[in-house]
């Protein structure tokens, strides 16, 4: 197993057990735990992005038909740009929405805007070095 | 990886792409306002990456890896797979009919496609949900 698909595969397990604390949290809001305004929305994103389509994104790098003989896994430097993208953006947007739902200050809005932007490019690099190892064989 | 399952993985990269896409925009809308139509896209975001992404690669790898018949077609009747896959884009492209023209009629006649789908696709691989390469013929 690629050392890139590691660590995709362990964050994805952290990102499932946070997000299962936050879904935790958003029920316990009912019995008077503290309300926290778009955390709502940062646990669909926890869960969704950071477990299922990481957890996918690691097990497809390390299990999609060989893209060559010399580059099995097509780029390496690829596979870890994605990681560091996702889960930077991830990160960031876990962060920014929360403080900018409750203050809309320059800094979250700017803040949601990159980690939208972070994120969209892992996706894209994703598919990039994705694509053409989907192949008969 | 047989055929279906190279559709199956593309069409799922190109949901994801667009679903991504679409994510993007509605968070740097809700930042950065861009326009107020931005936010009606949410349904379409969730569609296309819940079933355009997740479901749909499922479906495809699913197909590609769980153990194989002993016998041809190894992998049960392609026929059932690809009636599945038909059904799942057709029920995907209703509910983008429905958040494009605001019918709600084509939301409907989307989940009963996807639904459809569902059960078409688990039939066909029903009996490939076994410890190893099975016997059965089909
Ligand atoms: C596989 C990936 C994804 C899935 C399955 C997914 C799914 C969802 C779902 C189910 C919701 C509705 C949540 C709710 O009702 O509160 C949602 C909302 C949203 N998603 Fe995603 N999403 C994904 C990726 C992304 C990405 C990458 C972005 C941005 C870069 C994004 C941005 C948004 C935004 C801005 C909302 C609206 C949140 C709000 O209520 O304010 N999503 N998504």
């Amino acid at each position: 197993m690629p050392a890139v698909t590691r660590w995709f595969i362990k964050s994805s397990l952290v990102y499932l057990a946070v997000a299962l604390a936050f879904a935790l949290w958003l029920a316990g809001q009912s019995i008077g735990f503290a309300v926290v305004p778009g955390l709502s929305p940062v646990f669909f994103h926890f869960f969704l992005v950071g477990w299922v389509t990481q957890m996918i994104m690691g097990v497809g790098y390390w299990f999609f038909p060989k893209y060559s003989p010399e580059q099995p896994r097509r780029s390496e430097r690829l596979g870890w740009a994605v990681f560091g993208l996702l889960n930077a953006g991830l990160l960031l947007r876990g962060l920014a929405e929360p403080l900018f739902s409750s203050n809309a200050a320059a800094t979250w809005r700017t803040a949601l805007v990159v980690s939208a932007v972070l994120q969209w490019l892992a996706g894209l690099l994703f598919v990039v070095n994705t694509w053409e190892r989907i192949k008969e064989r | 990886m047989p055929r279906f399952s190279v559709w199956g993985t593309r069409l799922a990269l190109l949901y994801f792409l667009a679903g991504f896409t679409i994510g993007a925009l509605i968070l740097i809308n809700k930042a950065a306002p861009l326009h107020p139509a931005i936010w009606s896209l949410l349904p379409l975001h969730i569609e296309f990456l819940l079933m355009g992404w997740i479901v749909q690669l499922v479906f495809a790898v699913g197909y590609w890896i769980f153990p194989r018949f002993k016998f041809e077609p190894k992998r049960g009747r392609p026929g059932f797979a690809w009636v599945a896959l038909g059904l799942l884009n057709a029920g995907i492209g209703s509910l983008t009919l429905a958040s494009v023209s605001g019918q709600p009629a084509w939301v409907l006649i989307g989940r009963v496609l996807e639904v459809g789908a569902v059960v078409v696709f688990a039939a066909q691989l029903w009996l490939r949900a076994k410890p190893t390469e099975t016997g059965v013929k089909v």
